[in-house]
């Protein structure tokens, strides 16, 4: 396998194993950018557009692009970060995303990837859409109006945990997060609070119950740490049969 | 007295008046920043209506009629209006009654309620009734500016204005953000 193969991502040259899509390979050379549904270890879904870089006249998401030798990439451009943030607005307004009453509030990427690309508003109206809560299980709650759909719950589920504990059901503006139970509740399934899915959602979407409030202000990740900083140091733990 | 002052107007809609308690949170610094400033109507003086002001500062979201009229009377006088605040930019904690019916809202807190003694909806015409939902304000009027926080600090309120009274475009986004 060559291993002298490289990209260009706004002017740093960066080494890439065949395979690796750009944003494997900007994250391994300690290159960031913007993502809210990528993690490493898990397969990319593509769906948050954060990630959107150009490349010869076209612009394509880094965590689905395979990259090429000799590729120009552009990233950290103004015209990037301002579509960056008209997508983090358009998060922000479909979802109930006020902050001052959630719990993730500061330890929170969609809240971070804002704070990075300094938005200041919603811009967009808001939708106010009410969407259902399930609070059956007795150690995990599932609030599903701060959830944007990144599926990285149901990636992490599927994938790491074995359970396939969720899916995204439901078209366009009503497509919405669901456990797969007969019942439709987190709770007849096999859901634990040691799951990778328990953990991995990057909103105030799934909650571990009566965790809330612990870390005082000034000591939350996003108090301490910008989203850049902790997006180059994220690792999946490996799962367990491996 | 200097006549070259610039002129502020604040009010509070569908706020708790966190974000002027903030404002006064500059402590010390305000007897510097009243050198430079007076202020027109606001909770703070007994100006009953808006003049020609330069500043228009504004907390809360909009919820009820008086809101509308005040906002609008705001935004006629005010040369650049600032929307301070989570409530006055996205709604903030008083929009999630926006996932309620409204007049389930009304009956739950007049007419339910516990230790309700004469169950009924308040309908004096001197009140002003509340919207079918809480809106930012820049749903009503057009804004200028916005300052982020539950409620900004008052250092995000020297940053805001100490441009502004020099008649430059303030950078708020290059401050430490919060939302909360």
């Amino acid at each position: 396998m060559t291993t002298n193969d490289t990209i260009r991502i706004d002017d740093v040259e960066i080494p890439f194993t065949p395979g690796q899509t750009i944003m494997e390979a900007a994250l391994a050379a300690g290159q960031y950018i913007p993502h809210l549904c990528h993690y490493p270890g898990l397969p990319p879904s593509g769906n948050c557009r954060l990630c959107v870089v150009e490349t010869g006249n076209r612009s394509v998401a880094a965590c689905t692009t395979p990259a090429m030798a000799g590729q120009q990439i552009c990233s950290d451009t103004p015209e990037l970060n301002e579509a960056r943030k008209a997508i983090t607005q358009m998060l922000f307004v479909e979802g109930n995303h006020i902050c001052p009453s959630c719990e993730k509030t500061g330890n929170c990427k969609l809240q971070a990837i804002a704070y990075h690309l300094g938005m200041l508003d919603e811009h967009f109206p808001q939708f106010y859409q009410r969407r259902e809560i399930d609070a059956s299980h007795p150690d995990i709650l599932l609030d599903r109006s701060r959830c944007i759909l990144c599926d990285l719950c149901v990636r992490a589920s599927r994938d790491v945990d074995q359970k396939n504990v969720f899916a995204i059901a439901g078209r366009g503006t009503d497509a919405h997060l669901i456990a797969n139970s007969s019942s439709g509740k987190l709770a007849d399934t096999s859901m634990a609070v040691t799951d990778l899915a328990a953990r991995i959602c990057p909103v105030g979407a799934i909650l571990i119950k009566e965790q809330g409030y612990q870390v005082p202000i000034g000591q939350r990740i996003y108090d301490r740490q910008t989203i850049r900083e902790t997006g180059l140091q994220e690792q999946i733990a490996k799962p367990p049969q491996e | 007295m200097n006549k070259s002052k610039i002129k502020i107007a604040t009010t509070s809609l569908a706020g708790c008046f966190g974000c002027h308690m903030s404002f006064l949170d500059m402590d010390e610094r305000l007897a510097g920043l009243l050198e430079q400033v007076e202020f027109d109507r606001s909770p703070f003086t007994d100006i009953k209506h808006c003049g020609r002001c330069d500043i228009g500062l504004i907390e809360g979201g909009v919820c009820n009629a008086e809101n509308v009229h005040v906002l609008r009377e705001f935004r006629t006088h005010c040369k650049i209006l600032v929307a301070m605040g989570a409530c006055a930019i996205n709604g903030g904690v008083p929009a999630m009654r926006n996932y309620f019916d409204l007049q389930d809202c009304l009956e739950e807190v007049y007419l339910r309620g516990t230790n309700v003694t004469h169950p009924r909806i308040p309908d004096d015409p001197e009140l002003p009734l509340l919207l079918d939902k809480v809106y930012p304000v820049s749903e009503i009027v057009p804004v200028d500016y916005f300052l982020p926080g539950c409620p900004p600090s008052a250092d995000a309120f020297l940053q805001l204005l100490q441009p502004l009274l020099i008649g430059q475009k303030p950078d708020i986004a290059s401050i430490r953000l919060h939302y909360d």
